[in-house]
Formats: structure tokens, C-alpha cells, sequence
């Protein structure tokens, strides 16, 4: 039976993990922090569909519950070095393990607000990131800064993408729907509220993204205001004030809101860059480069090292376990 | 007797979203919802017949309407034939014949 080491226990890890056992392989699926699926553990619902995330994970970590599967968690993988046909794993104590192939699927982290000082992070408490709503959509309570019930929310896009001075060029790509899902959420906790998402672009690029932008006008009263906050600060009752354009109009725009939520992009994980790295594998902003982006999108320069999921690009769940697959089958061919 | 500098400051043309009245906007929205489905692509100005003539942007007083800036928006309606070409092509299906007239309507009543 061929060993297939897999790093990061996401999505990506478990779905492509799932599929190889029932291929008889032998997986071995590495894990750094102590449970599996913590980004999706983070969220509420999932978007286009609104399904519960708790759903998702339930159903993943079924898939788990296979006798090829061993989960390691608590291990972190930082280095891989392939010699004779063989992968030789180094974790972060210089302990090594062996493998025929090795997928990594170590994932993204959600961009620190906090670099962006000029929209008052971790500053003022109105101002919230994308993660700090999904909590409190996942509680299903929704406050202001003073423990209130917020009158006025506003989602502002492409914090941290699109976005020469956070060092990020891309498009994270998931944020736009997400802002869109949380909105609807938002109504749901709060008909009273006014609802508004400052953007510059809309990508609705997945099916039924643009038909729930489109429910979150005519049915939730979503405003959208083209136009990218460039600055906020605080008011003496521990509201926000913003300033935008609004570009449709051509005139500056202000106001005060209850809660600014900061629509955080997606960069690599610090496992992926570690990896990257030491593997040689870095592409653009420390992601993980495949060698070709339509045919051979989940091999790496290095043989026996393949890559899925958003460790080589902003990704969302679905097409995220969609890539898992490819890789997948990819090792299985590689295989024989 | 006031001297002049050459310049005179002009009235701010920030939008202060605290004092806008959104009354018109709401009441407007619940005689025609489909107002509400805009993505202000401006397909109907670009195929509005009085804007050959004259300076008459369509997708614009309706941006200026929804952020609350009424002033001086009904003269711009006026301006309007009612030809509805702009419905023809709308791409989220506004109707927008109704939708001028009902505007030109709440811009005229207190």
C-alpha cells in the first residue's frame, strides 16, 4: 500500500484524504493545531446557500472515520525533501516521517485588520472584521460598542486585497458574496437596521452569487455604495464616523455608523509560507506556485510534492473541495 | 465694503449621510419596488433620447435620489419625454416609467 502524507487538516486535507483511503492508500494527515476544520469551525453559515458551517464540519470529519486515515494533530510540518522516490517529512522538532507522495493543504489566514490602522482596528471598538461578525451571527446576537442593538451597519470591501499598500495585489474573491451573506444575516438579527456595503468592484463570479446580491437588494433593503472608506474614527457615543466618495454620485460622502465591518482578505497561512519556502515552491505573496495553472495546477516544481486548496490561492469552500479531488486523482495517476 | 480675495468659498458638497432624509427614497420604494434592484450600470442613460439633446443623466438622479440629494431634482425630471427606452433595456427589469413619475410626483409633494 502506497503512504500519501497530507499537510493541514482543512477541507482540502480531508476531502482529498477521503478519497485516497477509499483508493487504498495509506493516509497519514498531519495537523498543527489540535482539531481539525478550525477555519470553517469559525463560521455561522456558509455561503451561497446558507447552510450551517456546524453541517460541513459534521459531514468532513465523517469522512475521517476511515481505517487509511491516521490523523496526527498538534504536529506541524516544515520542511519536505524528496530523494529516491521517497518524501521525508521534518516536523518543527526535527522529527521525520516518510512518504510516497505528499499534498499540502495548508490553507490561508484571513489579513490582519490591524494593518490597516486608517480604518481604526483594534482602535475603536466599532470597527469589527468580517470574523467578529460571523461570531456574532454564529451567537446570534448582534451589539454596537456600547452593548446595543447596532441602527446602522456598514460592510466596507477589499480590506487588505486589492491593496498595493497591504503588499496584496489580488482579489481575495470570496469576500464580496461574504459581505453579501453576512448582510442577509444581519437583517435577519436586525429588521429595524440600515444596512450598507461600501465597494469598488462586485464580483459575483460563483452560480447564485449574483442572484443573492440581487434577493439582498429587492428582499433584505442591502444598500451598496460604490466607493472604498478611506479613513474612520471615533465619535464621543463610541459610534464610528467614515468618510468615502460616492463615485456614482462624485461627491464625499460621510457618516456614523454603529459597527464598520472590515471585509478581511485571505494571504497563505503561516504553515504555507513556511512550506513554501523551505520547499521552494513560493509564488506571488508567498502562496503556493503550481506549474501550470491550467493543466497541471496541482504539482509543484518539486516531484512528489503536490499542493491543493487555497495554500496556492484565494479559494472558496466549494472550489476548494472540488481541488481536492484533482489532487487526488493527480497523485493516484502519478502512482501507478 | 467686503474685500475680495478673487475667490469665494463655496458651500460644502459633502454628503452628510446623518441628515439625509431617506423619507422619498422609502416611500418611493414601496410604490415601486423594482427601484431597489438597480446595479447603476447606466444602460438607460446611454439610450436616453433627451440625453441627445440636452444634459440629462437618468442613472444619476437616481444615485442622487437614493443617497437622499433631492435638491434640484425635479427640474432634471423634467427633462424626461416618458419614451421609455430606458425600460426596454434595463437590465434588472426597473420600471422605469413609473418609476419617473412617481418620483416627479414625491419631489412635489411636502
Amino acid at each position: 500500500m502506497k503512504k500519501i502524507a497530507i499537510i493541514g487538516a482543512g477541507p482540502a486535507g480531508i476531502e482529498a484524504a477521503s478519497i485516497l483511503a477509499a483508493h487504498n492508500f495509506e493516509v497519514t494527515l498531519f495537523e498543527k493545531s489540535s482539531t481539525p476544520l478550525s477555519n470553517i469551525l469559525d463560521k455561522a453559515f456558509l455561503f451561497p446557500s446558507s447552510v450551517a458551517a456546524a453541517d460541513l464540519v459534521d459531514e468532513l470529519n465523517a469522512k475521517l472515520l476511515h481505517d487509511n486515515i491516521q490523523l496526527i494533530c498538534e504536529k506541524e510540518i516544515v520542511n519536505i525533501k524528496e530523494t529516491n522516490d521517497e518524501c521525508k517529512l521534518f516536523d518543527k522538532d526535527g522529527k521525520t516521517y516518510f512518504a510516497s507522495k505528499v499534498l499540502i493543504t495548508t490553507g490561508y489566514t484571513i489579513f490582519d485588520a490591524h494593518r490597516k490602522e486608517e480604518l481604526g482596528y483594534g482602535i475603536y471598538k466599532g470597527v469589527i472584521s468580517s470574523l467578529d461578525l460571523e461570531k456574532m451571527i454564529r451567537h446570534k446576537q448582534i451589539k454596537n460598542s456600547i452593548d446595543e442593538l447596532p441602527q446602522r451597519i456598514t460592510f466596507l470591501q477589499c480590506v487588505g486585497s486589492r491593496d498595493e499598500k497591504s503588499g496584496n495585489n489580488y482579489c481575495s474573491k470570496i469576500c464580496c458574496v461574504t459581505a453579501v451573506k453576512q448582510a442577509i444575516e444581519a437583517r435577519k438579527l436586525l429588521p429595524q437596521a440600515e444596512i450598507y456595503i461600501f465597494y469598488m468592484d462586485l464580483r459575483m463570479w460563483g452560480q447564485t452569487f449574483e442572484e443573492l446580491y440581487r434577493q439582498s437588494q429587492e428582499e433584505y433593503d442591502i444598500r451598496y455604495i460604490r466607493g472604498r472608506i478611506s479613513e474612520a474614527s471615533a465619535t464621543f457615543d463610541g459610534k464610528v464616523q467614515i468618510k468615502s466618495e460616492d463615485t456614482l454620485i462624485g461627491q464625499p460622502l460621510k457618516m456614523t455608523t454603529d459597527l464598520l465591518v472590515l471585509m478581511c482578505g485571505m494571504e497563505p497561512s503561516p504553515g504555507t509560507k513556511t512550506l513554501a519556502e523551505n520547499c521552494q515552491i513560493a509564488g506571488d505573496y508567498h502562496f503556493i506556485q503550481t506549474i501550470d495553472p491550467h493543466l497541471h495546477d496541482n504539482e509543484t516544481a518539486q516531484t512528489g510534492i503536490y499542493v491543493a486548496g487555497s495554500a496556492k490561492r484565494p479559494m472558496s469552500i466549494r472550489d476548494t473541495l472540488s481541488d481536492a479531488a484533482a489532487a487526488a486523482m493527480q497523485i493516484m495517476s502519478d502512482c501507478q | 465694503m467686503a474685500i475680495s480675495f478673487g475667490f469665494t468659498i463655496s458651500q460644502t458638497r459633502v454628503v452628510n449621510m446623518d441628515n439625509c432624509d431617506f423619507g422619498k427614497l422609502h416611500q418611493l420604494e414601496r410604490i415601486t419596488p423594482s427601484f431597489k434592484k438597480c446595479m447603476n450600470c447606466g444602460a438607460c442613460t446611454a439610450t436616453c433620447s433627451a440625453q441627445q439633446f440636452v444634459s440629462f443623466n437618468i442613472r444619476k438622479v437616481k444615485s442622487l435620489y437614493t443617497m437622499g440629494q433631492l435638491g434640484g431634482l425635479d427640474k432634471e425630471l423634467a427633462k424626461c419625454m416618458l419614451c421609455g427606452k430606458c425600460t426596454l433595456v434595463c437590465p434588472r427589469g426597473l420600471n422605469l416609467r413609473p418609476i419617473i413619475m412617481n418620483m416627479r410626483k414625491l419631489l412635489t409633494t411636502k
